[in-house]
């Protein structure tokens, strides 16, 4: 006779749930779509007072504090400005690169992450060519996690330098950044915006202040969804048309590395697409121009405009270690743990 | 084995449409009887009470990977069948991209050997060519001696004209279903979920739904011209895709097809924060295709629900999305998700439900299953359909936990499971 227990028998709880349900630490800065606007409010004025903090005090606050710098794509902009910016901060800083560590035999991102933490990691800033690497580290170290470019998805602090940058240029000051702040400004954002995580995560964040976004470039570098994926965010073909309607342009570089035996005509895009002193002079001839970098001269931008009296290149180079002091500060807030 | 007398219980059996209570005797691997209650006598066998239980065929799973031989890591054949039969199927098509790929009756034989240990029934599915390479035929009239029930390159689509129509060919002689995956891989280079404005705000490649359709209707046409040819499509996730199959099946093709239980729960938001227990292809897909996979359902176009079922080791789904493997575990949610999903939300009757998991499936790949006829294989499964129970990976039989239901709430829970007239899962 077989015996049939009730449908009352408890159920036990899992002990391991999927590494993808663990939390993300709060100090992390993954995508610029999971910063409020308070927030990004406090980020541009933390960046402000670390800015014009005395060096020496300055050093104090994360004084031997650890952070680590793992990087899988190679980098200088990004790299350097975060590691001036721990130290700044007085914390240690090491460098992990593919190229000369155990991931070039390898070593999966969680089993890295989870050495760095082991040799004393407080914070770890990561460069990943993998979309969502950051969210995977986070959640495996259980750190906060400071993303310095993911593939193609996203890199929230040149967001917000790029926005400290507009803010500057706007005369606008960090504490008064709110909802409305950049209500009737627009920006346009040209070029390689598929392979470009900069130009999504200036599309996460500017539009949020009131700011709309204009993408531009050629269909196969740019294509229909991409308007789709946050508000405030529209597509011109015609980057004269768009440039006449923009107070701040933004030019990208060609991934040529992410192409992935996509064609692309590159004189046929220099032609409609290139940031030349004849375009810029006839369509736009006030608006500061951007470049996130690596700039290809003769590409994208010509050496003209790249150093000519609209660019405004060098200053966002230069807002790339007061926000990452103030993305590191906060991503270690609360002391020594 | 000692017979088996389930005895007070609803019976379901969508084959002949009964839906009453029914007394049903097993005896030598067979169905022996079934019965108004109390009329069977069995001295000598085992009783079941199923009192406020149902009874159905045992479920019939088209679609899965057992990873044997070759990568017993991820599942074998005895913890595929578990997990099988802890979901309530006593039968399982076991898909041929093993390693080495099942392209000879050596290994056809070797997984239905005994030896294999396994819960469940396996029908091995047979490569359409040699290593799954798409270039030339394997042997199918050797294959189907070795017991293979249709011939498929599943995760290797067949992209060759010339090559589809000389599989389609081959098989029609043989009565063979050839099961496509419809993805023209040719479109889809490293590519890893949807395409569309989410894939786009993650940074990550996607596929098109045309990417599916254009394989599907490339194969329709190759159909057309094959005498008793019959096309299988495997997990269709895209309403392009189905509406496809839906328009040539009216026009009297042989077509037929499944959708897994993940593309009727879930849609492409579920990647969220780059979730590779959300990674299988074909991708989720947006809402819309969801409901029409639902719609397909419901309407009858689709014959079957089958799981995909695609253990993976943790440490190869802990990796960047784009770096870890496309699949999931389903055996195990597969009755609960049709049930809460098409039963209760969509009201779809339970018989309609069984027939997905059991007639249905059967009768696209030809087996002599999924029926409770006296003298048919004694394929059973006793669930109790009204329990409500939380699904738990780590619970799972399967050797993978990767799965995107673990915490789910699901109504209606496997009692029994009979393959053969075997008990090969019993819940308390």
């Amino acid at each position: 006779m077989v015996k049939i227990r009730g449908p009352s028998r408890k159920m036990q709880e899992t002990s391991t749930p999927s590494l993808f349900r663990k939390p993300i630490h709060s100090g992390s800065a993954i995508s610029a779509a999971d910063f409020p606007v308070p927030e990004v409010r406090r980020i541009l004025v933390a960046a402000d007072a670390l800015e014009r903090e005395d060096p020496l005090r300055r050093a104090k606050r994360l004084a031997k504090r650890r952070v680590a710098l793992l990087f899988y794509e190679s980098s200088t902009r990004t790299r350097t400005s975060f590691e001036l910016a721990a130290k700044a901060l007085g914390a240690d800083t090491t460098l992990v690169s593919s190229l000369s560590s155990s991931i070039e035999k390898g070593e999966s991102l969680k089993d890295t992450g989870i050495t760095l933490k082991a040799l004393g990691a407080e914070c770890i800033i990561l460069r990943s060519p993998f979309a969502g690497a950051p969210c995977l580290l986070a959640q495996a170290t259980g750190l906060p996690v400071l993303n310095a470019g993911d593939g193609m998805a996203e890199h929230p602090s040149q967001a917000l330098l790029d926005l400290r940058t507009i803010l500057q240029l706007r005369g606008i000051r960090a504490a008064a950044v709110s909802e409305k702040c950049l209500r009737g400004f627009t920006l346009t954002i040209c070029g390689d915006v598929l392979h470009s995580r900069v130009a999504r995560s200036n599309a996460l964040l500017l539009p949020k202040l009131g700011a709309k976004v204009i993408f531009c470039g050629p269909e196969e570098l740019l294509p229909e969804p991409a308007a789709a994926m946050g508000p405030g965010i529209a597509i011109e073909r015609d980057f004269e048309t768009a440039l006449r309607q923009s107070q701040i342009v933004m030019v990208l570089r060609i991934q040529a590395e992410r192409l992935a035996g996509l064609k692309v005509d590159l004189d046929e895009y220099r032609r409609r697409y290139q940031a030349n002193a004849e375009r810029i002079a006839a369509c736009a001839p006030k608006a500061p121009i951007l470049h996130p970098g690596p700039i290809i001269r003769g590409m994208e931008i010509t050496s003209e405009v790249a150093d000519g009296p609209q660019s405004a290149i060098a200053a966002q180079v230069a807002n790339g270690v007061p926000i990452r002091m103030a993305l590191v500060a906060r991503a270690l807030k609360g002391g020594r743990r | 084995m000692r017979p088996l007398l389930i005895r007070g219980a609803r019976v379901v059996d969508p084959a002949s449409g009964l839906d009453t209570k029914r007394d049903l005797l097993l005896r030598e691997g067979k169905i022996a009887a079934i019965d108004g209650p109390g009329q069977i006598r069995a001295a000598d066998a085992e009783v079941f009470d199923a009192k406020g239980l149902l009874v159905a065929p045992g479920l019939v799973d088209i679609h899965v990977h057992l990873r044997e031989p070759g990568q017993a890591y991820k599942e074998t054949i005895a913890t595929g069948t578990a997990a099988a039969a802890a979901g309530g199927f006593s039968s399982v098509c076991a898909m041929p991209n093993t390693v080495p790929v099942n392209d000879t009756p050596e290994i056809t034989r070797w997984m239905q050997s005994p030896e294999r240990g396994a819960s469940a029934r396996v029908f091995p599915v047979g490569a359409a060519t040699r290593g799954s390479l798409g270039e030339a035929l394997t042997d199918y009239a050797a294959l189907k001696d070795a017991g293979v029930v249709a011939v498929t390159d599943d995760g290797k689509p067949i992209l060759d004209d010339g090559i589809m129509l000389e599989t389609l060919r081959a098989a029609a002689v043989l009565d063979l279903p050839v099961i496509q995956h419809a993805e023209d891989t040719r479109l889809t280079g490293g590519c890893s979920m949807n395409a569309g404005a989410l894939a786009f705000r993650l940074g990550l490649r996607g596929m098109s739904v045309e990417a599916e359709s254009s394989l599907v209707e490339r194969d329709l046409d190759l159909l057309k011209q094959v005498k008793r040819g019959h096309l299988h499509v495997a997990h269709l996730s895209a309403g392009k895709a189905l509406d496809a199959v839906r328009a040539a099946r009216r026009a009297g093709l042989r077509v037929t097809c499944e959708v897994t239980p993940h593309h009727f729960a879930l849609s492409e938001e579920r990647v969220a924060l780059y979730d590779t227990n959300a990674k299988m292809n074909p991708p989720l897909r947006a809402e819309s295709d969801r409901a029409a996979m639902i719609e397909g359902l419901l309407d009858g176009t689709v014959d079957a629900i089958a799981t995909d079922h695609a253990p993976h080791a943790a440490h190869e789904k802990e990796q960047e999305f784009d770096r870890s493997p496309n699949g999931i575990t389903g055996l195990e949610t597969a009755l609960g998700l049709a049930i809460s999903i098409l039963h209760i939300r969509h009201r779809m009757p339970l018989a309609g439900v069984l027939a997905l998991l059991s007639s249905r499936p059967a009768e696209a790949l030809g087996l002599k299953r999924g029926t409770l006829a006296p003298g048919s294989a004694g394929d059973v499964v006793v669930f109790d359909p009204a329990e409500k129970w939380v699904f738990r990976a780590a619970e799972s039989r399967s050797r993978s936990k990767n799965t995107p239901f673990d915490g789910w709430e699901l109504q209606g829970r496997v009692r029994l499971t009979v393959s053969e007239g075997k008990v090969v899962f019993r819940r308390g």
